[in-house]
């Protein structure tokens, strides 16, 4: 195979018509494990806007009044219930930790091994803080306020169900990518992608754009939180 | 040794990841203030929603690197999306059709 020049390439709908009936690799210039991520991160969209397609039909068409989210999701700060402060605060963690993610592939990149290795741990701390206060955000739920999947003192019976499926799915996705981060994190710093060390179970050489599939699953986790801050809690 | 070569990496400077950051701090704190300052109707609704977009393009375009990536990987994308967002038109039509039943026949009464 003779070097592929992407640059040389025509760019824009043509170059996609090209790249598609070249009779080669389709995604030119994309490692396979990049595309097979992308490809998993959209049926994993699916999965999601499934659960908020459904949530949407059910809230719009409930009779009974459906719980106003800024006050069941309000914290008591000094005697004062200030509205959805707790997911606030999330949000701003799970950005934070894209933010370090973002910085960790470009170290990646670079082939920065400390850099990279540091930005990917301080990612799983803040994913790590995310789940913790997500844990504490379901405790008050079940145990303070009573809210179940079938009924909760705040209005619509639907509520709970959808509270604990989209957010249960959605804190599912960033315990898994906490536990990836951690099992990175460690890979990086004993400097298997400099070395090009085979993996434990894909026994396949390691590289520095596994960091990069990596932060693309867990740019994705904080995709889909702005659609679930945005549909859930802000509504 | 092919293999390798097939596959360019590009860093960028860190400046676009940190203005990009900042962007989304500045972008989520303003759709907290929408119910902050508790709009309601139609002004929050679309300000929840051009935020929302906003951070959403924003992560994927930079962070998610889909701007400098082909357009053969961008349409396998988008186009599946474009298909959700036709499905979300029909569930709200579905939807209002349900609640009008439902209405109908739980407070006005059938048969």
């Amino acid at each position: 195979m003779s070097d592929l020049n992407l640059d040389k390439l025509p760019g824009g709908f043509k170059g996609m018509s090209e790249d598609i009936g070249s009779d080669q690799t389709t995604f030119k210039g994309v490692n396979w494990g990049k595309a097979m991520m992308w490809i998993f991160l959209l049926s994993d969209t699916f999965v999601f806007s499934c659960f908020l397609i459904a949530y949407m039909k059910v809230r719009a068409s409930v009779v009974e009044p459906w719980p106003y989210p800024s006050e069941v999701f309000a914290l008591e700060m000094m005697g004062v219930p200030v509205p959805l402060l707790l997911i606030a605060i999330m949000t701003f963690v799970l950005i934070t930790s894209s933010g370090t993610m973002a910085l960790a592939v470009k170290y990646g990149y670079e082939k920065n091994r400390k850099m990279c290795g540091w930005f990917v741990l301080l990612t799983a701390i803040g994913g790590l803080t995310f789940v913790g206060m997500q844990a504490f955000e379901w405790s008050k739920l079940i145990f303070h306020d009573g809210v179940r999947p079938w009924a909760n003192p705040f209005g619509a019976e639907q509520f709970g169900a959808f509270f604990f499926m989209i957010t249960g799915f959605h804190g599912t996705h960033v315990s898994i990518g906490v536990i990836f981060l951690f099992i990175f994190a460690r890979k990086v710093f004993r400097g298997d992608f400099d070395t090009g060390r085979r993996g434990y179970f894909t026994t396949m050489k390691s590289d520095y754009v596994a960091i990069e599939i990596l932060g693309l699953y867990w740019h994705f986790v904080d995709l889909v939180w702005v659609f679930i801050f945005a549909f859930f809690y802000l509504w | 040794m092919a293999e390798a070569k097939k596959e360019q990496t590009t860093t960028h400077k860190i400046g676009i990841y940190l203005w990009i950051w900042g962007l989304l701090f500045v972008l989520s704190f303003f759709s907290y203030m929408v119910d902050w300052y508790n709009f309601q109707g139609l002004l929050r609704w679309s300000l929840i929603l051009f935020f929302m977009f906003l951070k959403a393009g924003l992560i994927m375009a930079f962070f998610m690197h889909l701007f400098w990536e082909r357009y053969a990987l961008v349409n396998v994308l988008l186009w599946p999306m474009t298909a959700i967002a036709c499905f979300v038109g029909l569930m709200v039509a579905e939807g209002q059709y349900t609640v009008f039943s439902r209405l109908f026949y739980f407070f006005v009464g059938g048969a």
